[in-house]
C-alpha cells in the first residue's frame, strides 16, 4: 500500500512540477542528455574569480585530453552560486535532478552543496583547503563512499621561508585574510606557527569583503616588512588593490599563487590554480573511464614553483640572487 | 527543470519561509525598516551548528538559535527606542556586528553538519519507513514544521497582545494615547521577528548540512522579495493570508531561481543568473495586472477545447 501511496504521490507531484513550469511562463527545454554515449560533467563553484576560473578551465582541458570532447562526447555544465550558499543548493539540486555522471564542487560550500543532496552519483571536491574539517571525507585516503577530490592547501612554511630569503632584515609580516573563509582560517593558523617557528612576527589584517581590502592593507604598510598573501578568495578578487597599495610604500608582495606575480607581485612560490583544475580533471576521468571513487586517495595539490617578478623587485630595490633567479619557473621581466 | 530541481527549490522556500513572516513582522506590520535579519540568520544557522556539533541535542539547538536571534532583533530596537539611532543604521549595525559573534560561536567560518543527527533525522526515518521518498520527505519535513511555526505566529497576531502590537505599526501616536508602551511592544515584536529568521538559519544549517558565516548575503532581499511577490499575487486581507502569502512568495521565489538556473538553456552565461531571476519574478508580478494576459488565458482554454 505504501509502494502505491508514493507513487500516486510521485504522479501528483509531477503534474504540480510540470504545471509550475507552464505558468511561469517560461518552458525551457532541458541540455541535458543529447545522445546515449555522451556523458555529462556537472562544475558548480561558489563564486566568479580569476582562481576558481582557473580550476574550470583545467578540469575542460584535462578532459578534452583524455578525448571527451565538449558537444561531441561531452556535455560540460558549469553554474556558479553568485557567493549565496543557498544558490550552491539549489545548484546542487539541479545537478542531480538531471542526473549527471559526475558532480565536481569547487571551493567548501559547493562541494558540501552537494553531498548534502545524499545522492549516488560520484563526486569531485576541488580547491577545498580543508577537506576533512569540512566534513566532505572522513579521510585523504580512499574513503569507501562516492566522493574524492583534491585540496589545494598551499606550502604555508616554505612560502613565509621564501620572504626570508628574498627580503633583506626581514623582520614582520601581513596577511590580508577574510576572516569568514574557512580556508583562510588554516591558512593563517599556519603561518603563524611557521612565522613563530622562523622568528617572524605576524599581522592580520581582516577584510570581510574585497572592498575592504584596500584599507586592510593601508592597516598593514605602516607596520610590516613584507605582505604574504594566501589563497585567500578575497584577497585574490582584489589583489591589484593590495599590490597598489603595497607597491605605493615599497613593501613587497609575496604571494601564494603564481597568477598573482603577474599582477605585480614580488614572487610566488605555489601552484597554478589551472593545475588544480588539471589533476581534479583527471580524477574526474577516472571515474568517467570505469574508476570507483571510493577507491581512489584525495590528495593536495602536488605541482609547485616559483614565479618571480624582476620588474617589482628593481622598483622596491631587491636584488634577487642568482641562484633564486635559476630556480624560479618563470622570471617576469 | 527536472523533479528534484523543483522540490529543492521548494524545499528551500520553505525553509526561508520563517524569514519571510520575520519580514512581514518588521516591514508590514510594525513599520520597522529592519535589516538585522541579515546577521540574524546566519547567527541562527551558528548557534545551531555549534550546539548540535558541541553535543547538544537538535531540539535545544534549534531554541538556542531562536533565543539568539531573539536578542539580535531586541538590541536593533533598544538601540533605537532607548538611544534613538534611526531604525534602519541601528539595524545595520547589529547585522555588521553579529558577523563577528558568529565567528566565535562557531570557532570558524563554515561548520559542518552532514552526518550529524539534526532535527531534519526523525523526519527522514520516518519518511523511510513509510516509503517516501527522500526527495519528499526533505520538503514534507519542512512544511510540517513550518505549518507550525506559521499557526503560532498567526494565533499570535489574533490576540490582544498582536493587536496591539498591529495597533503600535499602524499608528504609534495613537496607541500611545491610550495607554500602550509602545517601546516594549516594539522590543518584543522585534525579537520574534528576529528569532523567526534565526529560525530559517537553523533549518537551513540542518537541512542544507553546513553553517557558514556568508550564509547571510542577501537575506533581506529575499525576504522583502517574497513578502512583496505574495502581496502582489495573492492580494491579501487580512494576517493569515497575509502569513500565507509571503511563504508562497518565498516558494515563488526560490522556484523562479531553480528556473534560471537552465539560463544556459537560451544561451546566456552563469553570471546572467541573478539578471535572469529578476526578470522572472518581473514578469510574475506584472503578468496579472496586463490586458493581454487575459487573452492569453481564452487562447489557453481555447487550445484546450480543440
Amino acid at each position: 500500500m505504501t509502494v502505491s501511496l508514493s507513487r500516486s504521490f510521485n504522479r501528483a507531484a509531477s503534474r504540480l512540477a510540470r504545471a509550475t513550469v507552464v505558468a511561469s511562463g517560461l518552458v525551457l527545454a532541458s541540455t541535458f542528455a543529447a545522445s546515449a554515449q555522451q556523458v555529462t560533467v556537472a562544475v558548480t563553484s561558489i563564486v566568479e574569480h580569476p582562481a576558481l576560473n582557473a580550476v574550470r578551465d583545467g578540469i575542460k582541458d584535462s578532459l578534452e585530453k583524455a578525448g571527451y570532447t565538449e558537444g561531441d562526447n561531452l556535455e560540460f555544465v558549469f553554474e556558479t552560486a553568485q557567493g549565496q550558499p543557498a544558490i550552491a543548493k539549489q545548484i546542487a539540486d539541479q545537478f542531480v535532478g538531471e542526473e549527471a555522471d559526475v558532480l565536481v564542487g569547487i571551493s567548501t560550500p559547493s562541494a558540501q552543496a552537494l553531498i548534502s543532496t545524499g545522492t549516488q552519483i560520484p563526486i569531485v571536491f576541488s580547491a577545498v583547503t580543508d577537506p576533512v574539517g569540512a566534513g566532505i571525507v572522513p579521510t585523504m585516503d580512499p574513503a569507501g563512499g562516492n566522493v574524492v577530490g583534491i585540496s589545494d592547501l598551499s606550502p604555508v612554511a616554505a612560502q613565509i621561508a621564501l620572504i626570508g630569503k628574498l627580503v633583506p632584515d626581514v623582520k614582520s609580516i601581513g596577511i590580508v585574510a577574510n576572516p569568514g573563509e574557512d580556508n583562510s582560517r588554516t591558512l593563517v593558523a599556519l603561518a603563524r606557527a611557521a612565522a613563530l617557528e622562523q622568528g617572524f612576527e605576524i599581522y592580520v589584517a581582516a577584510a570581510n569583503s574585497t572592498s575592504q581590502v584596500y584599507q586592510a592593507t593601508q592597516f598593514l604598510v605602516d607596520r610590516v616588512d613584507a605582505i604574504y598573501v594566501p589563497t585567500d578568495n578575497t584577497a585574490a578578487a582584489a589583489i591589484e588593490s593590495l599590490i597598489s597599495v603595497a607597491n605605493s610604500r615599497k613593501i613587497p608582495v609575496i604571494s601564494a599563487e603564481t597568477s598573482q606575480v603577474e599582477a605585480g607581485a614580488l614572487a610566488a612560490a605555489g601552484f597554478n590554480y589551472y593545475d588544480v583544475g588539471v589533476e581534479t580533471g583527471d580524477l574526474v576521468v577516472s571515474i568517467l573511464n570505469g574508476a570507483n571513487p571510493g577507491e581512489l586517495a584525495s590528495s593536495t595539490v602536488q605541482r609547485t614553483e616559483l614565479y618571480l617578478n624582476a620588474r617589482a623587485a628593481s622598483a622596491l630595490g631587491i636584488t634577487l640572487s642568482d641562484d633564486v633567479l635559476a630556480s624560479a619557473k618563470e622570471v617576469i621581466r | 527543470m527536472s523533479l528534484f530541481a523543483f522540490f529543492g527549490a521548494v524545499e528551500l522556500g520553505l525553509i526561508y519561509a520563517p524569514l519571510a513572516i520575520a519580514v512581514l513582522l518588521s516591514f508590514r506590520i510594525l513599520h520597522f525598516p529592519d535589516l538585522t535579519v541579515d546577521g540574524s540568520f546566519p547567527l541562527g544557522s551558528a548557534v545551531a551548528a555549534a550546539s548540535i556539533v558541541g553535543g547538544l541535542d537538535y531540539i535545544t539547538a534549534t531554541i538556542l538559535a531562536c533565543c539568539a536571534g531573539a536578542i539580535a532583533g531586541f538590541i536593533t530596537a533598544y538601540l533605537n527606542q532607548r538611544f534613538g539611532i534611526l531604525h534602519l543604521l541601528a539595524s545595520i549595525l547589529t547585522m555588521v556586528a553579529s558577523f563577528s559573534v558568529i565567528l566565535r560561536i562557531m570557532g570558524r567560518p563554515n561548520l559542518p553538519l552532514l552526518n550529524q543527527v539534526t532535527l531534519l533525522t526523525p523526519f527522514a526515518t520516518l519518511g523511510d519507513n513509510l516509503g517516501i521518498s527522500p526527495l519528499y520527505s526533505k520538503s514534507l519535513a519542512a512544511l510540517f514544521i513550518v505549518i507550525i511555526v506559521a499557526s503560532l505566529v498567526v494565533a499570535l497576531l489574533y490576540t490582544e497582545w498582536g493587536v496591539v502590537m498591529r495597533g503600535v505599526g499602524e499608528n504609534p501616536k495613537m496607541a500611545r494615547a491610550n495607554g500602550i508602551r509602545t517601546k516594549n511592544v516594539i522590543y518584543a515584536g522585534m525579537a520574534l521577528s528576529n528569532a523567526l529568521a534565526a529560525l530559517s538559519g537553523a533549518l537551513f544549517a540542518q537541512w542544507v548540512g553546513f553553517a557558514d558565516a556568508t550564509l547571510g548575503a542577501g537575506t533581506i532581499i529575499y525576504g522583502l522579495a517574497a513578502v512583496i511577490i505574495g502581496e502582489s499575487l495573492l492580494r491579501p486581507r487580512g494576517m493569515w493570508l497575509a502569513v500565507i502569502a509571503c511563504m508562497g512568495g518565498m516558494i515563488l521565489y526560490r522556484v523562479a531561481i531553480a528556473v534560471a538556473l537552465n539560463v544556459d538553456a537560451i544561451g546566456l552565461k552563469p553570471s546572467d543568473l541573478n539578471l535572469v531571476t529578476a526578470t522572472i519574478v518581473v514578469l510574475a508580478l506584472i503578468l496579472p495586472k496586463t490586458t493581454w494576459h487575459r487573452q492569453i488565458k481564452t487562447m489557453l482554454s481555447r487550445g484546450r477545447d480543440a
